[in-house]
């Protein structure tokens, strides 16, 4: 079966735009594989996932369940990451907090992903004055590191997931607009565009069903190693206390309070620690194994 | 000449749209806040004449286009509003508190950059060897740890566990109150103010933070300057220089590298904005009297004031910097006169 | 014998498998001008680089010689080639526009050439690169010294490629098309003065080139290459005259003011050629 696909993905006279289409992810695939870094990455990234989805399914105890008897215990067999300030399970805590923090990551870029996009298309198709308009907003949220504009936003709004999430979005689009004027502009004037111009195509549906899909691969990679910043910001926010807020087991937020009896009970602030570094390294693993997959001249 | 003025003149008019911008986006923020600032300022329990009072001399019963210009009249004169944290006025208090955030960040990208640049050129060269895959990793991992965790580990290992540097803040206690605050950079002013020890301590006491935040920002130099780097080695005047029969380092240091240095600006002038975002961090676990300490502790207790003075500050280096940058690249590089 | 090549071999390891570039090449040079013909992609250029090891490093280079004045370039470790390249050989890249350092003055450029081989201070050096640019017929020496490359026109940067490549008074001069990115006007009066240089001092020279008219004019001897072969060598003068079916169908392929033709011919290649 593997190998039927593998000679059918890889003919060099493909018979149908589809088997052309295959061929080619097949082919970046292949690539993608030869990366061990980038390997590292999407499985680790996978492993994420799958604990975040079957969180209630791994937990050994309830990550709100308190015993002030056993606090602060160290990692046991009963518990394997030990336990935190209430006595609760670290390990379990841990799995909910990947939850908290696959859901902000995948609200930013829905939210994020889609206008930025469009913005950038729209800016670089029509030029002129759109585009000086769309680009000068573009710019004054960019005149801000990304933390201190949230750190604002979310004090203007309520410390919150849902304030952190929106004011990590509010300051993560500009980027994805900068990339897609730019490569709108590569393309605005090609001969294909014209053609569909002439055939009495709209604007609109130049824009949506012919230049933004050209503009798919950067975004990926863009995405991707945007996410290890998102995840980054997001724990920022949490530990200076304007993110996710406690009880939320949210790993930013769980070093925050870990971070007072660090030198007694290390490891308590040490594992979730950990946990944002190897899922903010793995998205930067595979993102950068993805730019020179996807974008060799970029690399 | 004109075209080179024409030019300027857009950068200008543009970077003049964009601090209009900020003082909008700054004014917003200050609006929508969770707090009635009435309330925040005579408490809770005031009688109602008095909020309608206060409310009146803040200027808040008038419409918001009113205020607005009344936030640029302020900002104009250098007036930030009043901190209800520190009862000082905000841009008194920025004063007082920027010179340290300066100080670690300006001290950050020299090291940053004094590693970085020669790390990003070496992986150039060695362009996927396991070198270059060893600096990747370094480089990655730079992007991929939050600030405050190697702030942490930082202060368990070097500080609790080992005992070789010194804990949280700017000085020991012995020297409190002992030097003349001239610039507010404590390494100068303990030279100034002659006193090696208190210099060494005040130095001692940057080590961390900065080599933090060095770790940080020279990852994204390396990166950048690697990929720079990669693309000027392609260059056909690369070869016209080994034809000459000059070294490798003559080649390299010679000869591709001055192409990349323009660029190299840019690059380290946005690092320099990156570095104020992570001072914010490092500040509050290092208890670090800077900007970023003064803006979180403002966020805690939801004073604004603080809060959007900061911001803007922040957002108006940043467009200082790139403006410097631009500049810098006009002046430096032959190609664009 | 300054040059050497027997049976030179040139490839690239490629994702698919290995691409053999070069396939048995053999040339030699004394003190004479050998041109070297061919479409692109015929190899010309490879050979050139590997004479100079100029080539990136996961390139596979065999021959059973490949000798520059008698020192083995095969073995020779990178500090003796830096004793031939530039001191002993120049060589001119195609397109001044890319092949100087846009950042550096053109002054700055030459001395560095001259003062790499023949050492001094860098006052000294500066005056023999305002010298040597004069010798290239660059009428205001001191200002062009002055200039960035980018300031100055193709046929003027060559000029300057050419002063630089002479500095160290070289034995031999490798000129890797060296008149193809320029106007159809200057490229004569480059390669005039190529020419000129070469003869005065008693130097080699390799020109490769794809116009044929202006080898046969400029050189002594040509060697025809194609698909990483050489098809002949035969003196310059009886070039226009070449049996060789793919000679003559270069030839044939090349327009003509005196005789135009409705359609120019396409080149059929034979495979017997590589045999």
């Amino acid at each position: 079966m593997i190998a039927t696909f593998r000679n059918w993905a890889l003919d060099e006279s493909p018979s149908s735009r589809q088997q052309a289409a295959w061929g080619n992810r097949y082919r970046i695939w292949l690539n993608l594989r030869g990366n061990a870094l980038g390997m590292i990455g999407l499985t680790i990234i996978l492993a994420f996932i799958a604990i975040a989805i079957f969180a209630p399914l791994l937990a050994t105890h309830d990550p709100a369940t308190q015993d002030l008897a056993n606090r602060l215990a160290a990692p046991s067999a009963a518990h394997w990451f030990g336990t935190d300030e209430l006595g609760r399970d670290i390990y379990s805590r841990l799995l909910f907090g990947g939850r908290v923090t696959l859901g902000m990551v995948i609200a930013v870029v829905v939210l994020v992903a889609p206008i930025g996009l469009a913005i950038g298309c729209i800016a670089g198709y029509f030029g002129g004055i759109v585009d000086t308009i769309l680009m000068r907003i573009t710019d004054i949220f960019l005149a801000f590191p990304r933390l201190v504009l949230a750190l604002a936003f979310v004090a203007a709004l309520k410390p919150g997931v849902e304030s952190a999430v929106l004011a990590i979005a509010l300051t993560a689009w500009p980027p994805y607009a900068r990339m897609a004027r730019a490569e709108t502009l590569t393309v605005r004037g090609s001969d294909f565009i014209a053609a569909y111009r002439l055939t009495g195509g709209s604007s609109w549906r130049i824009i949506f069903r012919h230049i933004m899909p050209l503009c798919v691969p950067t975004l990926i990679v863009r995405v991707t190693l945007d996410m290890s910043s998102i995840i980054i910001t997001a724990a920022s926010l949490g530990f200076l206390g304007m993110g996710a807020q406690p009880p939320s087991p949210e790993w930013g937020a769980m070093i925050a309070t870990a971070k007072r009896f660090i030198f007694e009970q290390w490891w308590v602030a040490a594992i979730p620690g950990i946990a944002i570094f190897l899922v903010s390294l793995a998205f930067n693993f595979l993102g950068d194994a993805l730019r020179d997959v996807l974008d060799p001249k970029g690399n | 000449m004109n075209r080179r003025f024409k030019s300027l003149a857009a950068t200008l008019s543009s970077v003049f749209l964009t601090l209009f911008g900020l003082t909008v986006l700054t004014f917003l923020i200050g609006r929508v806040m969770p707090v009635d600032p009435v309330i925040a300022a005579v408490g809770d329990n005031a009688p109602e004449d008095v909020i309608l009072r206060v409310r009146a001399e803040m200027g808040l019963d008038q419409p918001i286009p009113v205020q607005f210009l009344h936030y640029l009249y302020q900002l104009a004169h250098g007036d930030f509003g009043m901190s209800v944290l520190t009862k000082n006025p905000v841009a008194q208090d920025i004063v007082r508190f920027f010179p340290a955030t300066f100080e670690l960040a300006t001290a950050a990208l020299l090291l940053a950059a004094l590693i970085g640049i020669p790390l990003g050129v070496w992986a150039a060269v060695r362009q996927g060897s396991f070198t270059d895959q060893a600096i990747r990793v370094v480089c990655l991992a730079g992007h991929s740890v939050p600030v405050f965790m190697l702030s942490l580990i930082s202060l368990l290992i070097f500080y609790s566990a080992l005992d070789i540097a010194p804990g949280p803040g700017r000085q020991d206690i012995i020297y409190d109150g002992m030097i003349d605050p001239v610039t507010g950079i404590l390494t100068i002013d303990t030279l100034i103010a002659g006193d090696l020890g208190a210099f060494w301590d005040a130095l001692a006491h940057m080590a961390q933070p900065v080599i933090i935040l060095a770790y940080f920002s020279m990852a994204y130099i390396a990166r950048m300057t690697r990929a720079f780097m990669i693309d000027a080695l392609k260059g056909e005047f690369v070869i016209t220089a080994r034809a000459k029969g000059l070294s490798l380092t003559k080649v390299i240091w010679g000869h591709a590298f001055p192409t990349v240095a323009v660029q190299l600006v840019t690059v380290i002038a946005l690092t320099y904005a990156g570095l104020l975002e992570g001072a914010v961090v490092t500040e509050t676990v290092f208890s670090w009297p800077g900007i970023g300490q003064y803006l979180t502790v403002s966020l805690m207790n939801a004073d604004m004031n603080p809060v959007v003075g900061t911001t803007l500050l922040i957002g108006l280096i940043y467009v200082g910097l790139n403006l410097i940058a631009d500049i810098l690249y006009r002046v430096l590089d032959p190609r664009v006169k | 014998m300054l040059v050497e090549i027997n049976n030179l071999k040139i490839g690239f390891p490629s994702r698919t498998g290995f691409h053999q570039a070069v396939k048995g090449v053999s040339m030699k040079l004394g003190t004479e001008k050998l041109g070297i013909v061919g479409e692109s992609g015929s190899g010309k250029s490879l050979t050139a680089r590997a004479l100079m090891k100029l080539l990136p490093k996961q390139t596979v280079i065999e021959a059973e010689k490949l000798a520059f004045d008698g020192i083995d370039i095969l073995s020779a470790s990178e500090k003796q080639m830096r004793t031939i390249r530039g001191k002993r050989a120049g060589f001119i890249l195609q397109d001044p526009k890319y092949s100087l350092n846009p950042v550096k003055t053109i002054g700055s450029q030459v001395a560095e050439s001259w003062r790499t081989h023949k050492g001094g201070s860098k006052r000294q050096a500066l005056e023999a690169a305002v010298h040597l640019l004069e010798t290239v017929k660059i009428r205001d020496p001191k200002k062009v010294a002055a200039s960035y490359p980018h300031e100055v026109s193709g046929g003027m940067g060559q000029r300057v490629m050419i002063a630089m490549m002479l500095a160290p008074d070289p034995e031999l001069l490798i000129a890797d098309e060296p008149t193809s990115a320029l106007d159809a006007t200057v490229q004569a009066e480059i390669l005039r003065l190529i020419e000129e240089l070469v003869s005065e001092r008693g130097m080699g020279l390799l020109l490769i080139s794809h116009d044929l008219p202006l080898v046969s004019h400029f050189c002594d001897r040509v060697a025809v290459m194609y698909a990483g072969q050489v098809m002949e060598e035969l003196k310059a003068s009886d070039l226009l005259s070449a049996q060789h079916p793919y000679t003559r169908g270069l030839l044939n392929c090349m327009p003509s003011l005196i005789h135009p033709k409705e359609r120019l011919p396409v080149l059929t290649r034979d495979p017997e050629w590589l045999k």
